[in-house]
């Protein structure tokens, strides 16, 4: 197994934990942080890519990386103030409860 | 000083303005603002006259134009000649006594300031009748005459018999009004003018006149004589010819200056002065030989009928105010026989003196009226001799002036100017010998009249209580009594003055004294029959029957009972007007209003085919098509359950399968 292996195992690893964490909870706070362990695991796949990839000399890699975590906070950001203006209507932060803007 | 004729129109528009006041205000200061305005017209219509007479041949005229009417303009316009000056005069100064005496006779009336108001607009509306130079202008007034005579008429319109009065006498009027219209319009038709006098263009100008005398109708008539007939019967109806006489005395339900202003003194002379006034136009055709009829004769033989029809009929009223009323319709005849007989300036000259002494009888019956307690029926009246001296000496010359005694009196004169010109006319002698007669008959009744109110003795409790009245209503009694004796001098046959200045081509009758004799035996007649039957043994209760009624009841029943024009009009002329009323009422409901509503059911038909169409076919397309978009839209809306982990399936199941896809190289 060369190193690159072991990199994509780990970030698959992470990726389906971060899924199944998304899919799962109901705490919405939860359900964030899922998503930001799926963009990690995607992260890392950016920097093995480049890393172990034919064309380590230049940057491509860590400009990816270092865009997707700006945002990456961005969306952390924007996530935590709807769960605010949530829990401000329904007293709870329960992801199944808040349905009321469906069609 | 004079007045110029273009602010002639200041004496009409004085009471005018007062009356205009007069209907914003109750205050009772109206009465005098209204006899201060006719004072001051009556000095205006002195300069006018003083004008006048300098040019009495001339008439001044000022004309302009009221509005243009398609390349033309309606021209209206003033005119200023002895006969509107005299006239003028004789309005407002007869007009101002009857409003002073007002002020006494209505003083308890809670409608006072609008008696005044009225009144101020009768005078207004006749001022302006007699000043104006225009046809239209004319008629406007005369309709605004007849509208005043309506009003006052009617003042006391709480009494039913007041209110019906007035009613009578505005239809009746009006009908003749028509004919009025008629002739007014057929002669703007033919001659394209409705101004008198216009600089050699007016209708009553030489050219005009030939004109209209020189076409010949259908039917041989002049076209003159035509139109003179139409005019002529406006002036029937309003001067209460017959056979449109039966409003005059219905009129009397009026109070009694108005009686006294309007319908014996002024507004009913109007008939008279439009025929002077157009007495060109009625003449025109007197020198054509092949007419059937000329219109003058028309008028002469009217004038005869209502002349001695109403000698007759007052001969029977037990009304005071009713006799005079007839006597006024009788007088009328005689005015309007003069004007058929050709001597217009005699009819203008009995016009004047009887406005003053039937204005000084109405005011003196009036005075009775208010001193016995609204007392009118003279069957109840007597005695009043002693206890009113003012008032029986004043309707005394009155009744003296109306009969025509002799020398002193007007009456008599301007009675004679009419006898005279009547003998020379060269038709016929029948308007003479009714002349005549009605001379016999008036002295007869004024004696009886005068014998029944003032002598014997007193036969009701209204007049036993009877005082003279104050100042204000006997003055105006005293001033009019002077005039009634004075007036007659001025148209005498020694010193033709009044005629002279009328009609710069006058030549004095030479009937000779055996007519005047004649007439001076018929008057000492008419009076010592009228003394002899009622005032040798008078009468001394009220149901005592009249000497005449004994004598021959069925002609005295006629009499009282008018001769049956009313109930014969109403038997003709207001059954046949039921009946058409009657007609049209069926025509309307049957005919036109099952028409109406037979288009209405069709209409509401067609409409309900329509909407059924609309509803079933084009309604019900749209409806199922929206249906299905609405089943759609609600399926795809269930897909949509808002759950967001939900979504996040789809998307991870959706990445599993492409990331599949990709992995065993499906796209490639």
């Amino acid at each position: 197994m060369t190193p690159l292996h072991l990199c994509l195992l780990l970030s698959t690893g992470l990726f389906c934990i971060g899924l199944t964490g998304a899919l799962a909870r109901s705490n919405t706070i939860l359900v964030l942080l899922g998503i930001e362990l799926m963009l990690n695991a995607a992260n890392i796949n950016f920097i093995a890519f480049w890393r172990y990839g034919p064309a380590s000399a230049s940057n491509d890699g860590l400009m990816f990386v270092l865009f997707g975590i700006a945002i990456a906070a961005a969306e952390a950001a924007v996530g935590l103030a709807l769960i605010i203006a949530v829990y401000r209507h329904q007293k709870n932060i329960r992801l199944q409860e808040a349905t009321r803007l469906k069609g | 000083m004079t007045i110029p004729v273009h602010l002639i129109w200041l004496i009409p528009a004085l009471p005018l303005l007062v009356a205009g006041l007069g209907a914003f205000t109750r205050h009772r200061g109206v009465a005098l603002g209204a006899i201060f305005a006719m004072a001051v017209a009556f000095v205006l219509s002195c300069l006018a006259l003083h004008g006048a007479l300098q040019h009495p041949a001339v008439p001044a005229v000022f004309n302009f134009a009221w509005f243009d009417l398609g390349t033309g303009s309606l021209q209206l316009g003033f005119l200023l000649d002895p006969l509107t000056a005299l006239m003028c005069v004789m309005v407002t100064f007869v007009g101002t006594l009857i409003f002073i005496f007002s002020l006494g006779y209505m003083k308890e009336d809670p409608n006072f300031s609008r008696f005044f108001c009225f009144l101020s607009f009768f005078a207004a509306a006749m001022l302006g009748l007699l000043v104006s130079n225009s046809l239209l202008l004319l008629f406007i007034c005369w309709e605004l005459v007849g509208l005043a005579s309506y009003l006052l008429i009617g003042f006391w319109f709480h009494k039913p018999s007041a209110a019906a009065a007035a009613k009578k006498a505005f239809i009746t009027t009006r009908i003749g009004d028509l004919g009025l219209l008629l002739g007014l319009l057929w002669l703007y038709d033919s001659s394209g003018s409705l101004l008198f006098f216009d600089g050699g263009h007016g209708v009553l100008e030489t050219a005009t006149i030939a004109s209209l005398s020189g076409q010949t109708l259908a039917c041989g008539l002049a076209l003159s004589t035509a139109i003179g007939l139409l005019i002529f019967c406006g002036a029937i109806g309003k001067s209460g010819q017959f056979p449109l006489h039966v409003w005059l005395p219905d009129a009397m339900e009026g109070p009694t200056p108005v009686s006294a202003l309007i319908h014996a003194a002024t507004m009913v002379a109007a008939g008279v002065f439009l025929i002077a006034r157009v007495y060109p136009l009625m003449s025109a055709d007197a020198l054509l030989p092949a007419v059937p009829v000329h219109a003058l004769t028309v008028v002469a033989f009217i004038g005869a009928i209502t002349a001695l029809m109403g000698a007759l009929i007052a001969c029977a009223q037990n009304d005071i105010k009713r006799v005079l009323a007839f006597s006024t319709v009788s007088q009328l005849g005689y005015m309007m026989l003069a004007l058929g007989v050709g001597s217009w300036t005699a009819a203008i000259f009995h016009l004047l003196t009887h406005a003053f002494f039937k204005a000084l009888l109405f005011l003196g019956a009036g005075s009775v009226i208010h001193a016995s307690h609204h007392e009118q029926d003279i069957r109840l009246l007597g005695g009043l001799r002693t206890k009113m001296k003012v008032t029986f000496a004043t309707f005394a010359i009155g009744m003296m002036a109306l009969s025509g005694v002799p020398f002193l009196f007007s009456g008599f004169w301007s009675k004679e100017a009419i006898l005279h010109a009547a003998h020379e006319w060269d038709v016929s002698h029948l308007p003479l010998y009714a002349g005549l007669t009605a001379v016999l008959l008036t002295a007869f009744y004024m004696t009886r009249l005068v014998a029944e109110t003032f002598f014997g003795k007193a036969r009701s409790h209204g007049s036993e209580h009877a005082h003279e009245n104050p100042a204000v209503m006997t003055v105006p009694l005293v001033i009019l009594a002077v005039c009634a004796v004075v007036l007659g001098f001025v148209g005498t046959p020694y010193w033709p003055w009044l005629q002279a200045t009328l009609d710069p081509h006058y030549e004095p009758t030479h009937g000779g004294p055996s007519l005047m004799l004649l007439s001076i035996g018929l008057v000492g007649a008419g009076l010592g029959l009228g003394w002899w039957l009622y005032a040798r043994k008078l009468r001394t209760t009220a149901t005592a029957r009249d000497p005449l009624a004994v004598a021959a009841p069925g002609v005295m029943a006629a009499l009282a009972n008018r001769l049956g024009f009313d109930p014969l009009y109403a038997a003709s002329f207001g059954r046949l007007n039921h009946f058409l009323a009657a007609f049209a009422d069926v025509l309307d409901r049957r005919v036109i209003g099952s028409l109406v509503n037979f288009l209405a059911q069709f209409g509401l038909f067609t409409g309900s085919v329509n909407r059924q169409f609309d509803e079933d076919n084009i309604n019900d397309g749209f409806d199922r098509v929206s249906a299905v978009v609405r089943g759609t839209g609600r399926g795809y809306s269930q897909a949509q359950t808002g759950e967001t982990q939900g979504y996040l399936r789809v998307v991870a199941l959706a990445f599993i399968v492409l990331a599949l896809v990709l992995a065993l190289g499906g796209v490639r």
